[in-house]
């Protein structure tokens, strides 16, 4: 089966410090992939190479063939705009969904009867939540999530769990990173320190 | 589904313009500034209508530039810290054209106004009044330039700390042109002649500014992503 | 060719490259330097209108000169670095940036001096000298934005997207600095139809233009080397290379 995404012996460097060597990772459709690793192991900075943002200090080959969603430490919203144009805007590409996915999304992560409220009226985790509300709206095949379990109460944690897990039953694939253990079913780790120079 | 370009270049241009309307106080306070800076040529000049008039020129295009490089220096600052340049960069819209959009909204909100005031300090000047159409139609072409401009010094200092001062120094030696060509347009139209020569200059530097001016700034955006 | 300019790429290749061409190009500029100077200083004759004072154009031509060369020498360098991600080719560019401010800071000054007998005023805004200083500001610019950032390989990239901006805008600046104020002689070199200078004054002239760039190509290998050195520190190759 042909996989969505590929490392081969990729090396990594920040400035002059070498952080990453010899990274070897194949990412299949309907695999959930968390990287794990100390805090300033890379995590970060391997995801951004993976996803073409910061490619400078990257060696080695990083094949990625399918449609990608990235979603960083910075949700990309908008503070004067509402929930709702938020995410019919938002700057991905995938913008004007229809107003009723936008809707339900929004529902789905529990912000139902916000979606006309301007987002710096919303609280730090609500607006965490609208990001979040994207993987709802994404046709994109391979998912890169930059710690997206962090600022979230027990209630979104497990609402994401169960998004990610929808998204590689219907045949995606989900790269996430995380400095603490996340238990969901099937999930595969790939642990830094292994490759730390 | 990605949408196709001109419904992305107008979502790019209305995310933008909505925003920007949400908080006026951006776009009034660069008027502010103009107006003052206006009101400090008489007080260190005196207040001789004649000397003021010779000025009048040189005096508004200077502070146009000033005011219009403050302003462009938030060009692509919001995007940078709320993540929505990274998604940007990674839209399978070209970036460029991203850029494009932000540039053209911004304009109409900075240069535009600008251009629309600038009657009222042409007077506060005792700019003769034959003057002040070229005036205003050297600046909406000359602010056109500046933004194109300074958005390639933004995109390649919006990651840094201390980018303010740095932006200057990058576009001041840069604009140099855009100001001779307006202030002289504006000076052939106090004294009487003919100014169109250097409209049609300005408007030529704006329309290459315009083909190349997205294609730095997409790459210093994607080089303050590096960073 | 192509090997060649691969070559290039390879510190350690271009270390041996630079320390040989440095050996070579030292004397020879440092000969055609002194050789210049003393034709144009002792030996032309003075000129008829401004006597000896126009003697430092044998200093403020040949900076001026090479001052706007070197500006493109390092966009196209950047252009490489963009183009073809060599290393290489951001440590000329970076290396180029001072020493091409450097000239233009000499240019200025020598401009200045020649002015005060010739116009009665150290400093004039006459279209040359404003160019002059607009290209001082531009080399400053490139300059600060390679100091600003942290990350110096994408200081490389901003300088070079920095300098191929500058490189369009060059020529713009130029022609509308000069249509502002066109009230210093017309060019006296020019290569096609009469020379305006005679060539008595003309040849030590050439020859302090081919010696300034000859200067300018042996500060800016000095400058790539040291560079190198400094980087590359730790390397085996550099600790086998000096012994």
């Amino acid at each position: 089966m042909k996989h969505l995404l590929t490392l081969e012996n990729v090396a990594l460097e920040r400035g002059v410090r070498q952080l990453l060597s010899g990274v070897q990772l194949k990412v299949a459709r309907g695999e959930l992939w968390q990287i794990v690793g100390g805090n300033g192991s890379g995590k970060t900075s391997l995801l951004r190479a993976i996803s073409g943002l910061a490619r400078l200090g990257l060696q080695g080959s990083v094949n990625c063939s399918s449609s990608l969603l990235f979603q960083g430490h910075l949700a990309g919203l908008k503070a004067g705009l509402t929930c709702r144009e938020n995410l019919r805007w938002h700057g991905s590409g995938r913008v004007g969904s229809a107003k009723n996915h936008i809707d339900s999304a929004l529902q789905a992560v529990g912000l139902a009867g916000c979606e006309d409220t301007v987002l710096s009226h919303l609280s730090a985790g609500q607006q965490r939540r609208v990001g979040l509300a994207r993987l709802w709206l994404s046709d994109a095949d391979l998912w890169l999530l930059d710690e997206p379990f962090t600022a979230i109460d027990v209630q979104g944690t497990s609402l994401l769990e169960t998004q990610l897990q929808t998204h590689c039953r219907a045949g995606g694939a989900v790269v996430f990173t995380s400095h603490q253990p996340t238990a969901i079913e099937g999930l595969r780790v790939l642990d830094l320190n292994q490759y730390a120079a | 589904m990605p949408p196709n370009l001109t419904t992305f270049l107008r979502f790019q241009a209305q995310r933008h313009l909505r925003s920007a309307l949400r908080r006026p106080g951006d776009i009034l306070n660069p008027l502010v500034f103009f107006l003052m800076v206006v009101t400090l040529f008489p007080l260190g000049l005196g207040p001789d209508p004649d000397v003021l008039a010779g000025l009048a020129p040189g005096i508004v295009w200077v502070v146009a530039l000033l005011s219009s490089l403050i302003v462009s220096g938030r060009l692509f600052q919001t995007d940078y810290e709320d993540g929505t340049l990274e998604q940007l960069v990674l839209a399978p819209h070209p970036l460029a054209l991203s850029a494009l959009a932000e540039i053209i909204s911004h304009w109409l909100l900075s240069g535009v106004v600008l251009a629309a005031a600038s009657p009222i300090f042409a007077a506060m000047l005792n700019m003769p009044v034959q003057a002040v159409p070229v005036l205003v139609i050297s600046l909406l072409l000359g602010t056109l330039c500046l933004s194109l401009v300074g958005a390639v010094g933004a995109a390649l200092t919006v990651g840094l700390r201390r980018g303010g001062v740095l932006l200057s120094l990058l576009t001041i030696p840069l604009t140099v042109p855009i100001l001779i060509f307006g202030t002289s347009a504006v000076r052939e139209a106090v004294l009487g002649y003919d100014p169109s020569s250097w409209l049609a200059l300005m408007g030529a530097l704006a329309a290459i500014g315009l083909i190349l001016a997205p294609l730095a700034a997409a790459a210093g955006l994607r080089i303050s992503l590096e960073a | 060719m192509w090997a060649f300019i691969h070559k290039m790429g390879s510190p350690p290749w271009f270390f041996r490259f630079a320390t040989a061409v440095i050996r070579w190009l030292l004397p020879i500029v440092l000969l055609a330097l002194l050789a210049g100077s003393l034709w144009g200083l002792l030996y032309a004759p003075p000129d008829f209108r401004q006597g000896n004072s126009y003697r430092i154009i044998f200093i403020h031509v040949p900076s001026a000169v090479v001052a706007l060369a070197g500006y493109y020498v390092m966009a196209s360098a950047g252009l490489v670095s963009l183009v073809w991600k060599i290393k290489m080719a951001d440590t000329a560019m970076r290396a180029v940036a001072p020493i091409g401010a450097a000239l233009t800071f000499v240019a200025l000054v020598t401009g200045a001096i020649w002015g005060k007998p010739t116009w009665g005023a150290w400093w004039v805004w006459d279209a040359r000298i404003t160019s002059m200083l607009i290209l001082f500001f531009l080399y400053l610019g490139v300059m600060a934005l390679f100091e600003a950032y942290d990350n110096k390989a994408a200081a490389a990239k901003a300088c070079a997207v920095l300098s191929l901006v500058g490189t369009v805008n060059i020529p713009i600046i130029y022609k509308s600095v000069d249509w502002w104020y066109s009230l210093h002689q017309p060019a006296s070199i020019k290569f096609s139809g009469e020379t305006a200078i005679d060539a008595s004054m003309l040849y030590p002239l050439l020859l302090m233009i081919a010696a300034f760039y000859g200067l300018f190509a042996l500060l800016v290998l000095l400058n790539m080397r040291s560079e190198l050195l400094a980087t590359h520190r730790q390397s085996a190759w550099l600790r086998t290379e000096l012994g």
